[in-house]
């Protein structure tokens, strides 16, 4: 059994522009590993969407990938507010976001709903004050 | 023709070596061998970036001579949008028409009024489908973009629209008339594009969209310029007949954004240029653009005009293309019962995973997690010495057995520094005690020696031989 293929991504807070950059490496290298269209395309939704929640929300963070033959395991870790009602959170349309962050075609309430729609299992561990970390797992 | 045919070569006597294009090309599909700078025929898009680039002119465009207008008894000139905006002052495009036909051609059929009909069936296909799909649709006209479609965003795929690009529908419409006007067979019959780019070339040589393209030469725009000019001199003080057919929406077409306006909607966006439709690819690709309709995207800065084998600045000619279109009216042609079957496209492109690592999955993934640690060892320069465009790609190429370490030239310079710091240990010892190694000593010096001469040797093996 092969070690897993860890990557390791550091996301900066409020960097719009950059949020994306992680979802395209990652992208890039599941294509060179053969792995399935549609799923790169769940991954790179996943990823994008908790990319920019860690560049609006979380003050940024870490963002850590493990790949290994049978899945892709995508670490969000942040030292963010944290989430105060996770349940709330996750209902699609509900948003928190600022009129700035709307005004940049951010914060329409689908990030969280949408990372769990593509990906197997969903995984929030929030503490209010302390940060979020965020384990998505996509199944190859 | 194969489905990797490119239409870039190299002149080997004139190319150095220089890491220029290796590091602009997009899909990082070449690579220095040898010296000599060598094209991925699986990678390569034909956008021609590397071609632009060479300060050497070393990368050339591959396309058809003025000769072969010989080889046919009867011959159509289809002349891209592009082609009228490269004159100074041309208010009338007839004025190019009857040139070509002054030129030696028998017919000219505007790929201007083809892309109209293009047009007109795309304003119908997405009015008609747009409810069905999650996101816009990606316009097929850039061949380039199709190739590049076709090997790294295989999700995109069923979002691309399926009409032929206006080149195709302008080919057939013009064959069908060229066969019923004369009675020849096919092969007597030429068809010649005018084009901008060499990515069509590649297209009527190898198309993706389409089975065959009914393309049967290519020209370059920067070929036909210098002829046609003497001519359109000659054609000005003339009476000459009024043949032009298209209107604004079909001229627009040879810059950017003339596809896009020509679908009268609002929603949509028009890239240009390799590093920005990138971008928009895997923008699109995170279903970033979800609200949008359409998409247009030109591998080429400014659009068509841009293309290498034009001769005016992509700029100079955006700007004739608002002078030229301005007493035109917005469209001439209206797609009838009889053109309407060579408009839609129904070839599925298929997805080839040029990108992968190994040949299965187990493999690439080993590789990959390879490559990685390699990747980290050497030093994030991507100067290109190795031969590879970026240390990651030297990477990748290590463990394809493709490259090796010591193709860097950094990495060398440290095992260089590593071996000769030995030596000096050792050779401090010996002064300090001239007998303690005997005759041993020698070969110790010896052995050192050789493996500095044998890294040197690989390393102008790698760069240079």
């Amino acid at each position: 059994m092969e070690d897993a293929i860890v990557l390791k991504y550091q996301v900066i807070d409020g960097e719009f522009q950059r949020a994306g950059e992680v979802s395209s490496d990652v992208k890039h290298k599941l294509k060179q590993l053969g792995v399935p269209a549609d799923i790169v395309r769940k991954v790179a939704i996943a990823m994008y969407e908790g990319e920019v929640n860690m560049v609006i929300h979380a003050n940024g963070g870490e963002i850590t990938v493990e790949i290994t033959p049978e899945q892709i395991r995508m670490i969000l870790a942040d030292v963010g507010p944290g989430i105060p009602d996770v349940e709330k959170a996750m209902q699609a349309g509900y948003s928190t976001a600022s009129d700035a962050t709307r005004n940049l075609g951010f914060g329409a309430g689908m990030g969280l709903p949408n990372m769990k729609k593509n990906t197997d299992s969903m995984d929030i561990e929030t503490k209010l004050g302390e940060g979020t970390t965020i384990t998505m797992v996509v199944r190859l | 023709m194969d489905q990797f045919y490119h239409a870039v070569t190299l002149n080997q006597d004139l190319c150095k070596g220089c890491t220029t294009c290796l590091q602009r090309c997009p899909t990082e599909a070449i690579r220095i061998r040898g010296g000599k700078a060598r094209i991925n025929n699986d990678l390569c898009i034909s956008c021609g970036e590397c071609i632009r680039v060479c300060p050497h002119h070393a990368k050339m465009a591959e396309y058809d001579s003025l000769d072969t207008m010989k080889d046919f008894s009867y011959t159509v000139a289809l002349p891209a949008p592009s082609l009228y905006m490269q004159f100074h002052n041309l208010d009338d495009p007839n004025i190019v028409l009857n040139a070509l036909l002054s030129m030696g051609f028998d017919d000219v059929y505007e790929v201007s009024a083809a892309a109209e009909l293009v047009s007109e069936a795309s304003r119908e296909y997405i009015e008609q489908h747009k409810a069905e799909v999650d996101g816009p649709f990606i316009s097929t006209a850039c061949p380039t973009m199709v190739r590049l479609i076709s090997i790294k965003f295989p999700n995109l795929l069923p979002m691309l629209l399926p009409v032929n690009p206006p080149i195709e529908v302008a080919a057939r419409l013009a064959l069908e008339k060229a066969l019923k006007t004369t009675g020849l067979p096919r092969e007597k019959i030429g068809i010649f594009f005018i084009s901008p780019c060499p990515s069509k070339v590649a297209y009527a040589r190898s198309p993706l969209t389409v089975e065959k393209s009914e393309v049967d030469r290519v020209l370059p725009i920067k070929d036909v310029y210098p002829l046609l000019l003497a001519h359109m001199k000659a054609v000005s003080g003339t009476d000459y007949p009024e043949i032009n057919d298209s209107g604004k929406i079909g001229v627009s077409w040879g810059a950017r954004g003339g596809e896009a306006t020509g679908l009268l909607r609002d929603n949509y966006l028009a890239a240009d240029g390799m590093e920005n439709v990138m971008k928009v690819l895997e923008d699109l690709e995170d279903q970033k653009f979800q609200e949008l309709d359409f998409v247009e995207l030109n591998a080429c800065n400014g659009g068509c005009v841009g293309g290498v084998l034009t001769v005016e600045n992509a700029y100079v000619a955006e700007a004739r293309l608002k002078r030229l279109r301005k007493y035109m009216p917005v469209s001439v042609n209206h797609i009838t019962e009889e053109e309407r079957p060579v408009i839609p496209n129904a070839k599925e492109i298929e997805y080839r995973p040029v990108f992968n690592l190994g040949s299965n999955m187990l493999e690439s993934f080993a590789r990959l997690n390879k490559a990685e640690r390699i990747e980290k060892t050497l030093p994030g320069l991507d100067c290109g010495i190795c031969g590879a465009p970026t240390c990651k790609a030297l990477a990748e190429d290590i463990v394809k057995g493709e490259a090796s370490e010591n193709d860097c030239i950094h990495f060398m310079r440290d095992k260089l520094h590593k071996i000769t710091n030995e030596l000096e240990t050792i050779s401090k010892k010996l002064e300090d005690d001239p007998g303690a190694a005997g005759s041993e000593g020698l070969t110790v010096f010896r052995e050192y020696f050789d493996a500095i001469k044998k890294d040197m040797a690989s390393l102008d093996k790698n760069n240079r031989g």
